[in-house]
């Protein structure tokens, strides 16, 4: 990676950093501050670290990473909105050994996707379920998710999350960790420098674990919405640490036994 | 289509398990389906009989509903695999979200409906009351299927065969439209050789981007509207060009005075009308579409120019008739006989219609 740039003004620089070829040329269409660029940078950063491109194909969302295929250079499949967990089924059990993830936000995979997210889980399929959890609709403009916290303000909860009458925030990784045939759950943020190195850690190992043929890895990354939430991207952060992380918290829901 | 050249002996086989048998024989890639009576038989036979055929490398797959199957069909179909799901109508209406998507993405498959009598749960005798769902599109959007409609057992293995060789040409969804009656009886059958349809190949699959090529994308969000409209247009060509692949057969029309029209079991029924006629001399001929998407809407306008009139005969409340009178466009009086709920016209029932329609319109076919 590291080598010798000369810049116009004669100036000697080396250059540390630069996009992986598993991501287009293309600038990211989410809003300044979002989570999804940062998780879409780890994740094709660790396709391209493992030197998987060729042998991985990924299924898009419906919600706001609908176009994720724009960014990730990688074959890609666009599925209906919740079924993503079933498109990654079919493209898996016809191409075992190649590498097969989803990525998916909290109303497609906890919502109208429970179904294919649980059943997925329980068969085992031996794939890497990225889940974006912020809590909110961002793509159809803010309205309450399955992961909405109590009180929450919504644009169908305009007075609050009113538990009474729809029901608690769905912790749908604790569910998934319970189901036997699940082999790494986990739930991180990409909040930080040092939530990022973890999370690209998770991810590393998802893959490898995959490559091992070792079952279902799941990932919640508990994320942000600046245009849904109505925060600055700062403020987000504060909400993130303050309100979220306690009703979701960050670590490994199962690891391995060794 | 050229019949597969057969070397076997007939066997008498129910007709869910001669279209699992096909598809086995079809090289099919995957299965993945829901039970659902009448049509359990298929997945059924599928997980019994796959294992024991060290030769095939099926992956058959119990989805946890009809929803999640159809998802299960466009990602593996995505993947260039050869896929097939087979339900019925209930099913077949939680799967119509999925089919408009692999429509839309242009994916090769197979969608086999064993119809039942609806709407709602319905019941689970035959019915033919979802040709309107498996022939105008059936979900959203502007779209259509390759449809089929076997009227026998031995028709039910060899359009396995037939269905996906269209799919695979046009990149299309096919469906073939059964009934409850084709799925449970039994008959004779001689079933399609065995690795006798060939693979195609696939370039736009999903199958991991190589360094010479760029990445593939399935998908069916076009969200520019100049961009989804080229897409429409595209599809429609498509479909234009699908028409040439339009199939039907005939019985006695060279001399018909009463033309009947039927698709599937009803066609089979109405074969015992016209010999039942023919004796009291009754000069009826049979049209049965055998494609009804494409439907043989020029061939019906011919033959309406010669006959006195049509009867349109099906398990339903009149569906197909409706393309009848667009393709006869007034040339000749249409006239429809149905039963619906799972019930079946008997031979006699359609005779009697025909001598009643016969009076009114005071022809004389003695």
């Amino acid at each position: 990676m590291e080598e010798k740039l000369i810049l116009e003004d004669g100036i000697e620089v080396e250059q540390v950093y630069r996009r992986p070829e598993t991501l287009t040329d293309v600038p990211y269409h989410y809003c300044p501050g979002c989570s999804h660029s940062v998780v879409h940078n780890v994740l094709m950063e660790v396709v391209a670290d493992l030197g998987i491109q060729e042998q991985t194909i990924g299924v898009a969302p419906v919600g706001c990473s609908v176009f994720a295929y724009h960014y990730m250079n990688v074959d890609m499949q666009e599925a209906a909105h919740g079924r993503a967990s079933a498109v990654a089924t079919g493209i898996k059990r016809v191409m075992p050994d190649k590498l097969v993830f989803s990525y998916q936000g909290d109303g497609d995979l906890a919502a109208i996707g429970t179904a294919e997210t649980i059943h997925t889980a329980n068969r085992g399929e031996n794939i890497l379920v990225v889940f974006i959890n912020n809590g909110i609709y961002g793509m159809t403009g803010g309205q309450m998710a399955p992961t909405s916290l109590p009180g929450m303000v919504t644009s169908t909860s305009p007075y609050g999350r009113d538990v009474s009458m729809v029901g608690y925030p769905l912790k749908i990784t604790e569910l998934v960790a319970q189901l036997p045939a699940t082999y790494y759950v986990t739930r991180q943020s990409a909040h930080n420098p040092n939530a990022v190195r973890k999370l690209k850690k998770a991810i590393t190992k998802s893959f490898e674990y995959q490559q091992q043929k070792k079952g279902t890895c799941f990932i919640e990354v508990v994320s942000n919405c600046p245009s849904g939430w109505k925060m600055t991207p700062v403020e987000t952060i504060k909400y993130l640490e303050e309100v979220m992380f306690p009703y979701y918290p960050l670590g490994d829901l199962k690891v391995p036994k060794n | 289509m050229e019949k597969e050249i057969r070397t076997e002996e007939p066997r008498l086989m129910k007709g869910n398990e001669a279209l699992a048998e096909a598809a086995i024989r079809a090289n099919i890639d995957a299965y993945f389906g829901y039970p659902i009576t009448p049509q359990s038989e298929v997945i059924e036979y599928l997980m019994f009989e796959v294992p024991n055929r060290k030769d095939k490398k099926t992956v058959v797959l119990q989805a946890e509903s009809e929803v999640a199957s159809i998802n299960m069909v466009y990602g593996a179909a995505g993947a260039g695999a050869r896929v097939m799901t087979s339900s019925s109508s209930p099913g077949i209406s939680l799967m119509q979200e999925g089919i408009s998507y692999i429509a839309s993405a242009q994916l090769p498959c197979l969608v086999v409906n064993v119809v039942r009598g609806g709407p709602g749960l319905g019941t689970i005798q035959p019915s033919q009351s979802d040709y309107f769902q498996a022939t105008k599109g059936g979900g959203h959007g502007d779209y259509h299927l390759i449809v089929l409609a076997p009227s026998s057992v031995q028709e039910l293995a060899d359009f396995v065969f037939d269905a996906f060789k269209l799919a695979e040409k046009y990149r299309n969804p096919a469906m073939i439209l059964a009934d409850g009656a084709l799925g449970q009886m039994m008959e004779k059958v001689v079933l399609p050789k065995d690795n006798s349809l060939p693979k195609v190949s696939k370039p736009w699959a999903t199958t991991g981007k190589t360094k010479d090529r760029e990445r593939n994308i399935i998908t069916s969000l076009f969200i520019q509207p100049e961009v989804m409209e080229k897409v429409n247009l595209e599809l429609q060509e498509k479909y234009a060009a699908m028409q040439s692949e339009v199939r039907w057969e005939e019985l006695n029309t060279d001399d018909a005075e009463v033309l009947l029209v039927a698709f599937g079991l009803s066609a089979r029924i109405c074969q015992k009308v016209m010999d039942l006629g023919r004796a009291k001399g009754i000069k009826i001929g049979l049209l049965r579409p055998i494609t009804l998407y494409p439907f043989p809407y020029k061939r019906i306008a011919e033959l309406a120019e010669k006959v006195d009139f049509i009867l349109d005969v099906e398990m339903n409340a009149g569906q197909m008739v409706e393309d009848v009178r667009l393709a006869v466009e007034g040339r000749a009086p249409v006239y429809f006989k149905g039963r619906m709920g799972g019930m079946i016209s008997t031979p006699d029932d359609i005779l009697n219609e025909v001598e009643a329609i016969s009076e009114k319109l005071n022809v004389l076919h003695q």
